[in-house]
């Protein structure tokens, strides 16, 4: 094991902690964006939007995260006047390619989560809230919303994790994430595994770090969970 | 707590309610009228639609046709899909809100606490100053024996304590007829003279309420009349004294052969 390698590179490992992280964070915040209407939409079975956001769900969770960044990423510039439009500003950049594939997948597994957890709203709850007279937007807000995330905490958790795992993705289409980092330590010097060990045990820091938070979070809420606006 | 007007005034009317589960007529044309003061009691065997009836009044169940006044005011029903809705949502829900609701299972909000529950509806439906509603809360506390419980969460609390809570957050409300739902159903035995002392007080103060019970003895002691339904309809009703000392109807009599009074 070339322990000097590694260390002789700890900043190009700082940088891809950084990269991997902005990914995954701004991933998460974007797909929370849109799972939340998503999820709403969803429980509220529109006629024709439910179809639409079945169909996103469906083909988001249904196909490999790799082949949506490929789609995005080389699939998209295939096209003239995509090429010609402002859209390339945004797309030309292999980090909003990522960025774009990433937070759309996200917003999928977390609407469904969000759905099911506000789907699981003891009915008493929502009874008690018609009892004295809140408008249904009301009891979104105060009832069922605040619940549902309650809920859906352990859930998310996961999620969290899995896009942390799932932001690997972003290496192959040139970004210099961790795994990014890892490999370009290997081809450097003809190593075998020194960067791929240094990747797998940044990983698992980071997901040990948020499994923790989450822990903790889960914990906290369970006694905790007030509104700002009454404390 | 508000000024509560002499006994006279009509609270709450229903008429000729009807409800139907596909073709099984649960209610069939129950009427009953409360004034301000009347604690009323609804006895009857389980499926005797009592419940029902109950929740049909705030419109937690649609009711296929009857008439439904709180408080001189008429709910607005009209057919929508094959039910019976509130043709003005927002008039179904000032009059929900003048309608304090008690469930058999409590049903508090879980991620609040014992003061966010109460203070809810005060300040989210009535727009009250959150100070004024917390002090409203305190009060009501205090008379439901739970002071220095406001930082509690529902789960922390016996079944009991959460139910002395739901009467509070209901009375939050200030409501002009308080509905309670078989209020100590789901309740350990131990528990539920606890919950009755709470109920009792408040009949005591001259509140319009509304009672579905199996405690007989309890409506016997408290109730200022009591109503005794059958297969959806109301087969007699009177003074307690004349319904559990002097039943009329065979039905009744029956009824009461097969409950304990105390």
């Amino acid at each position: 094991m070339r322990f000097d390698l590694i260390f002789k590179h700890a900043d190009m490992f700082l940088d891809s902690i950084v990269m991997t992280l902005e990914l995954t964070v701004a991933s998460l915040a974007i797909g929370m964006l849109i799972a939340m209407p998503v999820a709403v939409l969803r429980t509220m079975r529109l006629p024709y939007i439910d179809a639409v956001l079945r169909g996103y769900v469906f083909v988001f969770r249904g196909t490999p995260m790799l082949v949506q960044t490929y789609l995005v990423y080389y699939g998209l510039s295939q096209f003239e006047f995509i090429r010609d439009s402002f859209l390339w500003t945004v797309l030309r950049s292999p980090f909003n390619c990522a960025l774009i594939a990433f937070s759309l997948n996200t917003g999928a597994y977390t609407a469904e989560i969000l759905r099911g957890a506000i789907e699981a709203t003891p009915k008493g709850e929502i009874e008690a809230a018609q009892a004295i007279g809140m408008s249904p937007l009301r009891m979104l807000r105060r009832i069922v919303i605040p619940g549902a995330f309650r809920r859906a905490l352990p859930q998310y958790g996961n999620e969290v994790i899995l896009m942390l795992h799932g932001s690997t993705v972003a290496s192959i289409i040139t970004i210099q994430d961790i795994l990014g980092a890892g490999r370009t330590l290997n081809g450097k010097y003809y190593l075998a595994y020194e960067g791929l060990v240094t990747a797998a045990v940044l990983y698992l820091a980071l997901t040990f770090l948020i499994a923790g938070a989450f822990g903790i979070a889960a914990r906290h809420l369970q006694a905790h969970l007030r509104p700002a606006s009454t404390r | 707590m508000h000024g509560l007007e002499p006994s006279g005034a009509l609270r709450l009317a229903v008429r000729d309610l009807h409800k139907s589960y596909g073709s099984l007529e649960v209610l069939r044309g129950i009427s009953l009228e409360a004034h301000q003061g009347d604690v009323i009691a609804l006895i009857g065997a389980s499926g005797s639609g009592k419940s029902t009836f109950l929740r049909c009044i705030n419109q937690l169940e649609d009711c296929s046709q009857g008439e439904i006044f709180v408080n001189g005011e008429h709910l607005d029903l009209v057919h929508r899909k094959g039910r019976r809705v509130a043709r003005d949502p927002r008039q179904l829900r000032r009059i929900r809100s003048k309608l304090g609701f008690v469930f058999q299972s409590f049903n508090l909000w879980s991620h609040m606490t014992v003061l966010e529950n109460l203070i809810e509806g005060p300040t989210r439906i009535h727009g009250m100053h959150r100070d004024e509603a917390v002090a409203l809360a305190q009060s009501l506390l205090e008379r439901v024996g739970m002071k220095g419980r406001e930082g509690a969460y529902p789960a922390q609390l016996s079944g009991g304590q959460q139910q002395r809570i739901a009467i509070a957050r209901a009375l939050a409300m200030q409501p002009e007829v308080m509905l309670f739902d078989e209020p100590t159903s789901a309740l350990d035995p131990e528990l539920v003279a606890e919950v009755l002392a709470v109920i009792r007080d408040l009949a005591t103060e001259g509140r319009t309420m509304l009672l579905v019970t199996h405690e007989m003895a309890f409506a016997r002691d408290v109730a200022s009349k009591v109503v005794f339904l059958h297969k959806g309809l109301v087969e007699e009703s009177g003074p307690p004294a004349e319904i559990f000392g002097a039943p009329k109807s065979v039905r009744l009599t029956q009824f009461l052969k097969h409950v304990r009074l105390n």
